[in-house]
């Protein structure tokens, strides 16, 4: 026996009574502690690049005297967390539900809401697709559930529409994207025909409907806007002519009701900490560009510096009574009493 | 002389076995085929190799490992994410490795055989096919919201090592199983105590066949990403949970968000794995994250640093792999039956 195990075994009982040393550490301590002040945001994947925009910003511009981390739970996952005060930042691609606020409420989680950028939904088409506009309408046909299984090709929605087999390919049924789109065109939340394509992945909806002759999808406009080359984007008309998915049809509120705001919700107990109060104001003054630069829409300039007043005045509550709201216009939103408690 | 002439007597007598051509042609068609799905296996891996270093391209630089995250593609880098990797893989094997031996080794060598220990065996490898995001959960109620540990390298490395464990156990158990019972005995009869057996004799010949089991578990465990996003475990981080000798002096606000300046004893506690500035207590990000985050966004260019990401996390499991066959490779060697 050449091999002694006189190491193994120490080895072993050093990381056995590590083991109970940590245990006992952790125990004694009721959050993990940091030496140096951590600004936790979690959420919406959607949000996730302008909130990391900002955090990076932040973090550049203090030097490193504040750190910041970033989550993508997704937002309801990522309300979850907010509601128990364990974040101090969420951000959230839809308005907090009724249930969120009453979670909130029972851990006695009070919130800023600051929407934060427009995030617009492409429908798009495969470039050999002649098709240059369709109406909310046609969208509902092709959409709804009872056209499962029957509209299966684009000649069957009229004339104008071409002869080629229709494919579907959109968001899953987990996402936020998926639950604003269903709700805009169909007329309820999660109501959606199921055979069609889904991924959580937008770069493969992209992929999808650029390699299928007959394809039509949806997903959010930054991905739009770098695949503009394979993917070509439709005029969604609703009523009011059709509209192309651009920066400034949104900004005019012309983009209806494919255009949603996105949010982020700020903890008012972790704002009366100075690090905190003083990053979502750093994110609030580069708003627009932290916005532009990850490929969504900012809100006019003057929302921003009412929601920046809002914030130093920690004005609790939501303008959206649990509601998802489409197709509300951020002048009118901001105009709307604040609420804390479910409307019922 | 007859001894001789015997085989040519033999030759005459000798008849061709039945089916000889079917079989062998039987032979040759399993060779055929097992090559076949051996190229197939290889091809494929070659390719998605070769794939990610063609989109990879111009990326693995010294800066793609030194520079942080960031919303801009160019000059976004890895380096939060292969050191929270590495600290939490070493984690993992710290508390995976002597917890998996140790049980393997009582219920192999001590445990008595009755129902209780059926029971147990057959829940380890029940254990061992449980999908991953199952242990997510686990880590969440447990070290999370139980022990409020928030979501640190410990409570990762926890989470992970309980995932892999029972890969550990059930391989370490075949490797004890497979020492010859004559070595047992031998021990024994010249007097030795049971622990002197195992850990004399048993366990140094197991510990190849342990090895790979830990290198098929830590392997496991580096690539996890669904149990830590269940976590919590943040995808943006642009720190490292070390105080560097530069950063001494500098100001910073604390965890109340009171003015600090930092000090050497900062510094020195941050390089410490346990207390509230240790590494094991801080915030962190794995490199499976952040390619994942990588390969949904829009940009293209995002595109090529996942690739590079998945590059560097493959030599990370290489090397890995790498010393544990090596490390086996020399323990074989020194064996001695």
């Amino acid at each position: 026996m050449t091999i002694t195990l006189r190491t193994f075994g120490k080895a072993a009982a050093i990381a056995a009574s590590a083991l109970a040393i940590f245990g006992f550490s952790s125990a004694a301590h009721a959050q993990a502690s940091r030496g140096v002040f951590t600004i936790i945001s979690d959420g919406s994947s959607t949000v996730y690049p302008i909130t990391e925009a900002a955090a990076g910003g932040y973090q550049a511009s203090m030097g490193g005297r504040v750190r910041v981390t970033v989550g993508e739970s997704g937002t309801g996952g990522g309300f979850r967390k907010f509601c128990r005060g364990e974040t101090d930042v969420q951000n959230a691609s839809r308005p907090i539900t009724a249930s969120e606020m009453a979670a909130c409420a029972t851990s006695g989680v009070q919130y800023v809401e600051v929407p934060i950028a427009f995030d617009a939904l492409s429908v798009v088409v495969n470039p050999a697709n002649p098709l240059k506009e369709i109406s909310l309408a046609d969208l509902r046909k092709i959409w709804q559930p009872q056209a499962q299984g029957r509209l299966t090709n684009w000649k069957q929605l009229g004339p104008n529409y071409p002869d080629l087999p229709l494919t579907l390919y959109g968001p899953g049924t987990a996402s936020g994207t998926f639950d604003y789109f269903t709700e805009a065109v169909v007329g309820v939340a999660k109501s959606s025909r199921t055979d069609y394509t889904p991924s959580e992945d937008d770069n493969i909806l992209v992929q999808g409907v650029a390699g299928d002759k007959g394809a039509l999808g949806y997903f959010g406009m930054a991905y739009y806007e770098q695949n503009k080359t394979k993917v070509r984007a439709l005029a969604v008309n609703a009523g009011q002519g059709p509209v192309y998915p651009t920066a400034d049809a949104v900004k005019a509120g012309k983009y209806v009701p494919l255009a949603r705001p996105v949010f982020i919700y700020v903890n008012v107990a972790s704002l009366k900490k100075k690090p905190v109060a003083d990053f979502v104001t750093h994110y609030l003054t580069n708003a627009s560009t932290y916005v532009t630069k990850t490929g969504y829409v900012p809100l006019p300039a003057n929302a921003y510096a009412v929601y920046q007043q809002r914030v130093t005045k920690r004005e609790a509550g939501t303008a959206f009574g649990g509601k998802a709201d489409i197709g509300a216009s951020i002048e009118e939103v901001l105009g709307r009493k604040l609420v804390k408690t479910v409307q019922q | 002389m007859s001894a001789a002439e015997a085989p040519p007597a033999a030759r005459e007598t000798f008849t061709a076995p039945e089916n000889l051509e079917r079989r062998k042609f039987a032979d040759s068609t399993f060779v055929f085929w097992g090559l076949l799905a051996t190229t197939i296996g290889l091809a494929v891996l070659a390719s998605l190799v070769t794939g990610l270093f063609l989109r990879a391209q111009g990326k693995l630089t010294p800066e793609f490992f030194l520079s942080f995250p960031s919303p801009d593609a160019a000059t976004a880098g890895i380096l939060s994410a292969w050191v929270g990797s590495i600290l939490v893989i070493v984690t993992t094997a710290l508390i995976a490795i002597p917890l998996g031996v140790m049980a393997a080794i009582y219920l192999e060598e001590y445990a008595p055989k009755n129902p209780v220990t059926d029971v147990i065996e057959i829940t380890v490898n029940n254990l061992a096919g449980v999908p991953s995001i199952v242990y997510g959960l686990l880590g969440l109620g447990l070290f999370v919201y139980q022990f409020k540990m928030g979501q640190t390298v410990l409570t990762a490395g926890l989470t992970l090592a309980l995932l892999i464990l029972p890969v550990i156990i059930v391989a370490t158990r075949e490797a004890v199983r497979g020492v010859p019972q004559g070595i047992r005995e031998a021990a024994l009869s010249v007097g030795a105590t049971k622990w002197q057996t195992t850990s004399h004799h048993v366990l140094p010949y197991a510990t190849p066949g342990v090895v790979t089991g830990v290198i098929i578990g830590l392997s496991r465990a580096l690539g996890e990403t669904a149990p830590l996003i269940v976590i919590g475990v943040p995808t943006f981080v642009a720190f490292l949970p070390f105080i560097g000798p530069g950063d001494v002096g500098m100001p910073v606000y604390d965890e109340a968000g009171n003015e600090h300046i930092l000090t050497s004893g900062d510094m020195l506690a941050s390089w410490m794995p346990f207390g509230d500035q240790g590494w094991l207590n801080q915030l962190f990000t794995v490199m499976p994250m952040q390619m994942f985050n990588w390969t949904g966004r829009p940009e293209a260019e995002f595109q090529q640093n996942a690739a590079a990401a998945g590059i560097v996390l493959l030599i990370i499991t290489l090397l890995l792999n790498g010393t544990a066959i090596w490390l086996r490779y020399r323990m074989r060697k020194k064996i001695r039956w």
